[in-house]
């Protein structure tokens, strides 16, 4: 052994090492990939040998060379191996190799759960910590389905250092496994207030990533992160609050109006830019969101845009950059106060820096008129011709058309100079963005229909030089304005000049290099363009033309007919018969223009892109109904042998069918899902052809060969959009010129009347210039009563919609988290008779929910306002009705608010009430140097002699604290219970073992008889306390406290209920004054909910009305009214001892206030 | 939160590779080769901000980088993080390695890639940011030097 470890150190002398690598792949540098595969063969050799020293360096070493882009995974199982190692060196080096190259997809993932476990109980933190680390990166849904606990204990480690890795890594929980969110939440929320900072930090870190996905469910924590932001000082916390704040503003407007004060303030006084930007950012956000109807607040945006000014002509890039993009928020809401700083805009277009140009474009969108448009335009079509990158080039491209078509071309007076804008941006080389463009064009032709001539003219132009277009390179994206080129010239033929020449150049051989879908469009056009030349040939008596025409077709669609696209080859072989008919007839005389012209007669209007979505579906029609019923094949397979046997199995098969449904019903989804996607037939929802286009990984980085031009490509017969800015001058020049002359008229005759106002005169507004064209721009059709929702752009993949869930409902039973320990516990404890398990299942369950239920109660408390008032809101709406009503009312002997105003007060603080302090029901039970016990305990409804005592145990010391095991005297009432076949005199084995610094939780059932009267036990807790000198037997003496508060279950009650219990009048009364009291009624409430298992059943003012029950089944009501420093609780009870009992237990605990 | 961390030198070698996303290694290196292309081509006196990092994420993201005599850190990040906020952790990363390395150079990142993620490990996890003072960074990794060291065997 020890001649195998020194042959083993021996060996690793002579092995490589990181550096030995990266040296000796820096000297090869020649032949870098046969020496690194010779390096992977020795690798492999040594991750063969059984010393670990030398497996953890090969996996070091592979680690390097997966940076340099070689696959490791087949080492997988070496790196877990690695991981396993006792030794931190070598466990760090495993954790780091796997979070590099673990993933969901590594299958041996799952056999690194156990390891994850032990690592993050290890007493060094250091091996918590690189677990925790190495997790965060490759954590799978099973994976934190499986460790959720684990890690929600660690979140209360003592260490901060490991606190704040737990808290972190939850999100990532929280992400892969969405279930735990709610379990896990109360306890994320207290780390908002840990002592330490880091760990503050990475609680708010937390939670502002997961509620910037789903803001509402965060609304309630406003008034924490509140007080937060006023107090904390660290800006790192600062920026993200205040990043929250933005996110959540526009869901509540108030908060946002408490928030531009202080925001203001930290504008003001911080000189940390990187605080200033985001507040002046969150103030943005705030405007927005009150933007109707607040005009008090343009001091704040006045304030914003001189500071984004500052920062925008700020010499540091950076600020410069980024107070542009501030702007361009502002922008959306008051595009009048941006305006104003046209001039600095216009100057970023033409800085050096390329980032700093594309945020002045987004700005250039609110800053165009009509008055301005050709020149801006302009401009950036000069950009267009400079600019050397492509994305550069694609997005002013885009920008060019956003901004001249936005709000329905609102700013555009002559769309001939947009048609040959269009026509002018198709000579761009290597564009993504022809189908925009193309789009463009079809839309302009179709919708305005002056412009069709125009439009025709000049696509049959791009048609006839469509070998300019399509020829250099056909994968770039430009050829797609043929295709609109084709569908105008065809669709609009009848305006053609040379209808002749068009049909030629489409008939040329050429465009059968083109895609397939455009060809499609050419063949289809070709024959409406055919159509209409047909007729005019007819009409002009010229049939030798005619026949002339159809023979160029018979001549030329066999090209199309031997295409390999479907589409176009179907479409060809179709028409070529028809022509060939024609032929025919003609031959004979026969005039067919028309029945030819009657193919394509009619218009085709423009419909709205989402019309199809908003068609109503038709009452009566349900679309998820089953026209006919689906055949089941398992079913019948079920149903056979059942037929024939009867015998018990089948029976028990069939009894379990009903559960398993869910179940079953969601695997035939998912195979019918399957069959489908397998089916050609069956046509399954496909993401738009846009859309998908830029889905496609890696078609943005097909390099586009750049063709450097000197001379720039200008086709003859094209336009230039710049004369159009002379022509548009000129136009406009005459234009005003003319009213100029009228006015003076006008003026002329006003001179008799009243002076004219001054001022109107000479300037010149936007609605003034009349447009080139009449303009007539046919809106989109919708079908009739379209539905108007626009819930269409969600989508269902999204990650996080999965953590859009509901924080403040109380948690359910199947919620808890899964917890591997617990379910030795049951075990372990338990092998008694075959139903204790479930007892104690079924005990154990509410019991964790009560606890989570009553915390929830605690945050409700601080949310309620909010919920409140929303509440009186509508009671406003009501009043009338409630008038109304209120007679009825009357009859419940409840008391009702005296007035809505009266109410007023506690309703309004939603933010200046302070928040409870954290309330905690554990309390002590004993300690000692080793281990300190809290308890609590909790009762169920479900059984009505039983409690379980949650005992939480604290290992305080630097021992290994094992074999503990809990004992308590029995008492004739209450008796622990125990195992099956051990006497009263043996304790309980606690089921688990603690390290150092590790808390976790045991629980204990005990059975009761009576439950009016509290009650002590004497217990002890002993264990085995291991440390380096040696170990040694402990034990903690301590007494077990049972109140009668402890019997009681947090159980809602309605108020209609609650009165007629009260009515009832078989319920005795006690009543207790507690004086002195300087708490706030709405905390004290909360006190007594928390502590003493109550719900508010309804309050008013000062007074509220309480209800609880004990497991055995008794009421218990109370009456709070808080008067001035005193409170008095009256109490009503089916059990008068018990209610005695409880109100002694209250006062106590309200003395304390 | 924090997508990718890549360092690379003047001429696109990569010197440490940190996604906290899946992505295939070939893919990784694409970015990386493209990543590098992108703040090539950028002088050192314009903004320190990018998009069109196109390969990762989307609109959402975008490329935040320093510049250091021969390397480059380029942090991708969404939109969830403050730009300027990242600028200074990079200045803290770069900081922190200065200390550990005792005046870092390119050589120091070859050599000690293991080390770098260790250091980086403290910074960032798992694509959220966990330290910003880097007294407690620094102390923390000396601790795990010390426990290692401890741990090796004495010749």
């Amino acid at each position: 052994m020890a001649l195998k470890m020194v042959k083993g150190s021996i060996d690793r002398m002579f092995d490589k090492n990181l550096q030995d690598l990266v040296r000796g792949i820096r000297n090869h540098k020649e032949d870098e990939a046969k020496y690194i595969s010779q390096c992977i063969d020795e690798i492999k050799q040594e991750l063969k040998q059984d010393n670990i020293a030398v497996k953890a360096n090969a996996v070091c070493k592979l680690t390097y060379l997966q940076m340099l882009g070689y696959d490791i995974s087949w080492a997988a199982f070496n790196i877990i191996e690695v991981m396993s190692a006792s030794k931190f060196t070598f466990k760090r080096i495993g954790y780091l190799a796997a979070s590099q190259c673990f993933h969901e997809g590594t299958d041996v993932i799952m056999l690194t759960t156990n390891q994850i476990r032990k690592d993050l109980s290890s007493p060094s933190q250091y091996d918590t910590g690189v677990a925790l680390t190495g997790l965060s990166c490759f954590v799978t849904p099973d994976l934190a389905r499986d460790l959720a606990n684990d890690i929600m204990t660690l979140m209360s480690h003592t260490k901060p250092y490991i606190r704040k890795k737990a808290v972190l890594i939850m999100y990532k929980v929280f992400l892969k496994y969405p279930e735990s969110l709610r379990p896990a939440f109360p306890r994320l929320k207290e780390k908002l207030e840990d002592p330490d900072p880091g760990v503050q930090s990475a609680a708010v870190n937390v939670i502002c990533e997961l509620a910037r996905r789903n803001p509402k469910n965060y609304l309630s924590l406003a008034p924490l992160f509140f007080k937060l932001m006023t107090s904390s000082t660290n800006n790192w916390v600062l920026i993200k609050i205040i990043k929250l704040f933005g996110a959540l503003t526009p869901l509540e407007p108030r908060l946002g109006k408490k928030l531009i004060e202080p925001l203001t303030n930290l504008i003001h006084s911080t000189s940390a830019m990187s605080l200033l930007y985001e507040c002046v950012n969150t103030v943005i956000a705030v405007l927005i969101s009150l933007s109707s109807g607040m005009p008090n607040h343009s001091a704040s945006i006045q304030l914003c845009v001189q500071k984004l000014r500052i920062l925008i002509e700020d010499s540091d890039q950076n600020l410069k950059y980024l107070g542009l993009l501030a702007m361009s928020k502002i922008l959306r809401t008051h595009p009048k106060s941006v305006q104003a700083h046209k001039d600095l805009v216009l100057q970023c277009l033409d800085d050096k820096d390329e980032s700093i140009r594309l945020r002045a474009l987004d700005l250039l969108y609110g800053m165009v008129s009509k008055k301005n448009l050709v020149e801006i335009v302009k401009k950036l079509m000069s950009h267009v011709d400079k600019a050397e990158g492509t994305t550069y080039r694609d997005e002013l491209l885009t920008k060019i058309i956003d901004i001249c078509s936005q709000c329905n071309y609102q700013h555009i007076t002559n769309f001939q100079w947009y048609i040959s804008v269009l026509v002018e941006l198709t000579r761009l080389e290597g564009t993504r963005h022809g189908h925009l463009i193309a789009a463009q064009m079809l839309d302009v032709a179709i919708r305005v229909k002056a412009i069709r001539k125009f439009a025709v003219s000049q696509m049959s132009a791009l048609l006839d030089s469509a070998h300019l277009v399509a020829s250099s390179t056909q994968r770039n994206g430009i050829c797609e304005v043929l295709y609109a080129a084709a569908w105008i010239c065809g669709e609009f033929s009848e305006h053609l000049q040379e209808p002749h020449q068009t049909l030629e150049a489409m008939l040329r051989p050429k465009v059968t290099t083109l895609p397939g879908h455009i060809q499609a469009v050419y063949v289809q056009n070709v024959v409406k363009l055919y159509a209409s030349i047909l007729q005019q040939k007819e009409q002009a008596a010229e049939p030798e033309a005619a026949q002339e025409v159809t023979q160029l077709m018979v001549d030329r669609l066999p090209q199309f007919v031997q295409s390999a696209d479907l589409e176009v080859q179907e479409r060809a072989s179709c028409i070529l018969q028809l022509v060939k008919h024609i032929q025919k007839l003609q031959a004979k005389d026969v005039p067919v223009a028309e029945e030819v012209s009657a193919l394509f007669a009619g218009e085709l209007n423009p419909v709205a892109p989402k019309a199809q979505k908003k068609v109503p579906v038709p009452e009566g029609l349900d679309l998820d109904a089953w026209i006919n019923e689906p055949p089941s094949d398992s079913e019948s397979e079920d149903e056979k042998p059942k037929a024939i046997f009867h015998d018990e199995e089948q029976r028990q098969a069939k009894q379990r069918q009903p559960e398993a449904d869910e179940e079953e019903l969601a695997r035939r989804r998912e195979a019918r899902k399957q069959e489908q996607a397998n089916n050609p037939f069956y046509i399954k929802s496909s993401p738009s052809p846009q859309k998908r286009y830029q889905d496609v990984p890696g078609v943005e980085h097909i390099p586009v060969v750049q063709i450097d031009l000197s001379v720039p490509l200008k086709v003859p017969g094209m336009p230039m959009s710049d004369q159009y800015v002379k022509l548009e001058e000129e136009r406009r020049h005459r234009q005003r010129l003319e009213r100029d002359k009228k006015r003076k008229k006008k003026k002329d005759k006003d001179k008799k009347g009243k002076p004219r106002r001054h001022g109107s005169l000479h300037t010149e507004s936007d609605d003034d210039l009349a447009p080139a064209q009449q303009v007539d721009i046919v809106t989109e059709e919708m079908p009739e009563n379209a539905l108007p929702s626009d819930e269409d752009d969600k989508d269902p993949n999204d990650p996080y919609r999965a953590l859009d869930i509901d924080l403040d409902k109380p948690l359910a039973d199947s919620e808890k988290l899964p917890v591997q320990k617990h379910r030795n516990a049951e075990t372990s404890k338990s092998p008694e008779k075959e139903d204790v398990p479930v007892v104690e299942k079924k005990v154990k369950k509410p019991k964790k929910k009560d606890k989570k239920h009553r915390e929830k109660e605690r945050e409700k408390k601080e949310k309620g306002k909010e919920a409140r008032k929303s509440s009186k809101h509508k009671k406003k709406k009501h009043k009338k009705e409630k008038e109304e009503r209120s007679k009825d009312k009357k009859k419940s002997k409840k008391k009702k608010p005296p007035g809505d105003e009266a109410a007023e007060p506690v309703e309004n603080g939603a933010l200046d009430e302070e928040p409870l302090p954290p309330m905690s029901s554990y309390c002590l039970l004993a300690e000692n140097s080793y281990i300190k016990m809290t308890y609590d305990i909790q009762g169920s409804l479900q059984k009505d002699s039983q409690v379980t005592v949650s005992v939480v145990l604290e290992n305080q010391s630097s021992s290994f604290l094992k074999n503990m095991e809990l004992n308590v005297l029995d008492s004739l009432n209450t008796k622990l219970a125990r195992p099956e076949g051990s006497s009263v005199h043996d304790g309980v084995p606690v089921p688990f073992q603690l390290p150092p610094g590790i808390s976790n939780e045991a629980q204990f059932v005990f059975t009761i008889q009576s439950i009016v009267m509290a009650q002590k036990l004497k217990g002890t807790l002993s264990f085995i306390a291991k440390n380096d000198e040696g170990s040694t037997h402990e034990k903690l003496d301590f007494k077990l406290h049972f109140s009668c508060t402890s019997y009681l279950v947090t159980t809602p009650c309605y108020s209609d209920a609650f009165a007629k219990l009260l009515e009832s009048g078989d319920l005795s009364m006690s009543s207790i004054k507690v004086d002195g009291i300087s708490m706030s009624f709405q905390n004290l409430l909360a006190k007594i909910c928390f502590h003493h298992h109550f719900s508010v059943v309804e309050r008013v003012d000062s007074c509220a009305s309480m209800y609880s029950r004990s497991i055995q089944g008794h009421h218990v009501c109370l009456l709070v009214k808080k008067g001035e420093k005193s409170v008095s609780v009256d109490g009503k009870c089916s059990d008068s001892t018990l209610l005695s009992n409880l109100l002694e237990e209250m006062k106590a605990t309200l003395a304390k206030c | 939160m924090i997508q990718a961390i890549l360092v690379f030198n003047n001429h696109g070698k990569p010197r440490l590779v940190r996604f906290y996303q899946r992505f295939p290694e070939e893919i990784q290196q694409q970015i990386v080769r493209e990543t590098f292309h992108l703040v090539l081509k950028r002088d050192d006196n314009i903004c320190n901000f990018l998009e069109g990092g196109s390969l990762i994420g989307g609109s959402d993201y975008k490329l935040i980088y320093r510049h250091y005599a021969t390397l480059y850190f380029v942090f991708c990040v969404d939109s969830s993080e403050s730009e300027l906020g990242i600028l200074d952790l990079i200045q803290v990363f770069v900081e922190t390695l200065d200390k550990c390395f005792e005046n870092v150079c390119e050589l120091d990142l070859i050599f000690h890639m293991d080390k770098v993620h260790y250091i980086l490990q403290e910074v960032v996890m798992g694509g959220m940011v966990l330290e910003t003072n880097m007294n407690e960074i620094v102390a923390q990794i000396e601790a795990q030097n010390r426990l290692e060291k401890s741990e090796s065997p004495q010749l």
